[in-house]
């Protein structure tokens, strides 16, 4: 069966439409197959439905996605209570510990973002693998980062990747590669990620999964969860009616 | 008896506004391959360029089949040749040079449709 391709992090500024279009465009031409853009949290229902359309009519499936940056732990748990019906894919820029571990032993996080700036603000450890393990949060890859930067900071970048990609393979937390571009000459085809992806100890199987299968799982995840028919795990509305 | 060499031979096409030399290709293409493996992986790529048309923006070079995944990672890290923006693509790999011409003509093919269109 043929891969579907999922590029879950591009970060288009939202409310010009014709670099949204761009970058949509291009991804499609790439061979992606899903969509996921991130959207600020007060953006309106008629931005989201013009977006939608746009990756429609160019064959694409578009995911909804949000990008949260709390200070501390009890900042994080009030927004998750706002966002998580509104949105498909909640991620967690994880700026400190506190944040780390909770976003980690959270069903409703989705992806686990970490500074790539400050090693010392880089907080993927060996228990908030294990957290995020049991969870079934996934750690999100961001390559544009290894594409533009040069000499020391790229060094750095992937002796750090390096090592996180270690971590989660060893405690079984799921990896999602993504782009988290905002031009379209960031973008490279998945195969062309997939390679790229050995430059942080990952093999092609598993580069590839992590550009697939991964994301798609928690798409689909949260795609039934959002559905009207689900009222907790295992269980699900089949039909509804007077004879029921 | 010396093993006989594998090779693999790449279609590359150049996602670039305006068009440039083949040497200005050649000295990206290695220097991404130095920054990234240094010196010794760059000898062990065994990199050649067999074609490169600066009016189509395709380009074949040939590698030796062990460093395929380095020369790919290096082919995806160039952002930039000569000072200008690029995004290079792999379209096709393949062991011969004669399977890999063939199958070049179908992707002609392909885009001169898809132009008609």
């Amino acid at each position: 069966m043929k891969r579907v391709f999922v590029d879950l992090h591009l970060c288009p500024p939202v409310n010009q439409i014709e670099k949204v279009k761009k970058l949509v465009e291009k991804s499609a031409e790439l061979g992606y197959s899903v969509v996921g853009l991130t959207l600020p949290i007060k953006i309106k229902e008629g931005s989201v439905e013009t977006i939608k359309k746009i990756c429609e009519d160019l064959g694409l499936d578009f995911v909804t996605r949000i990008d949260l940056a709390p200070k501390n732990a009890k900042e994080l748990l009030n927004i998750l209570k706002k966002v998580r019906r509104r949105f498909e894919i909640i991620a967690v820029q994880c700026n400190t510990k506190g944040v780390a571990i909770q976003a980690a032993k959270d069903r409703r996080v989705d992806l686990l973002l970490f500074s790539i700036d400050d090693p010392k603000k880089h907080f993927f450890s060996i228990s908030v693998a294990k957290l995020a393990s049991e969870k079934n949060s996934a750690l999100e890859i961001n390559l544009a980062p290894l594409l533009y930067l040069e000499g020391a900071p790229r060094i750095r970048l992937m002796k750090i990747l390096r090592r996180d990609a270690l971590i989660a393979g060893k405690f079984g937390v799921p990896i999602v590669l993504s782009s988290g571009c905002n031009t379209p000459h960031l973008l490279r085809k998945p195969e062309d990620y997939a390679f790229l992806a050995y430059l942080i100890g990952l093999d092609l199987y598993l580069a590839k999964e992590a550009l697939s299968t991964n994301p798609m799982n928690i798409i689909e995840r949260n795609r039934k969860k959002l559905s009207p028919n689900y009222v907790c795990p295992g269980v699900y509305v089949v039909k509804r009616g007077k004879d029921c | 008896m010396l093993e006989r060499i594998r090779r693999r031979y790449l279609l590359l096409k150049l996602d670039c506004e305006k068009p440039f030399s083949k040497k200005d290709f050649l000295s990206a293409l290695r220097s991404s391959i130095i920054r990234l493996f240094g010196e010794y992986g760059a000898s062990q790529t065994e990199i050649f360029l067999i074609e490169y048309n600066s009016e189509t923006k395709y380009a074949i070079i040939r590698c030796s089949h062990k460093s395929l995944t380095m020369l790919r990672a290096s082919i995806a890290s160039i952002t930039k040749v000569a000072g200008k923006p690029v995004v290079i693509h792999v379209l096709l790999v393949s062991g011969t040079l004669k399977a890999l011409r063939k199958r070049m003509q179908n992707i002609f093919i392909k885009e001169k449709r898809e132009k008609e269109r």
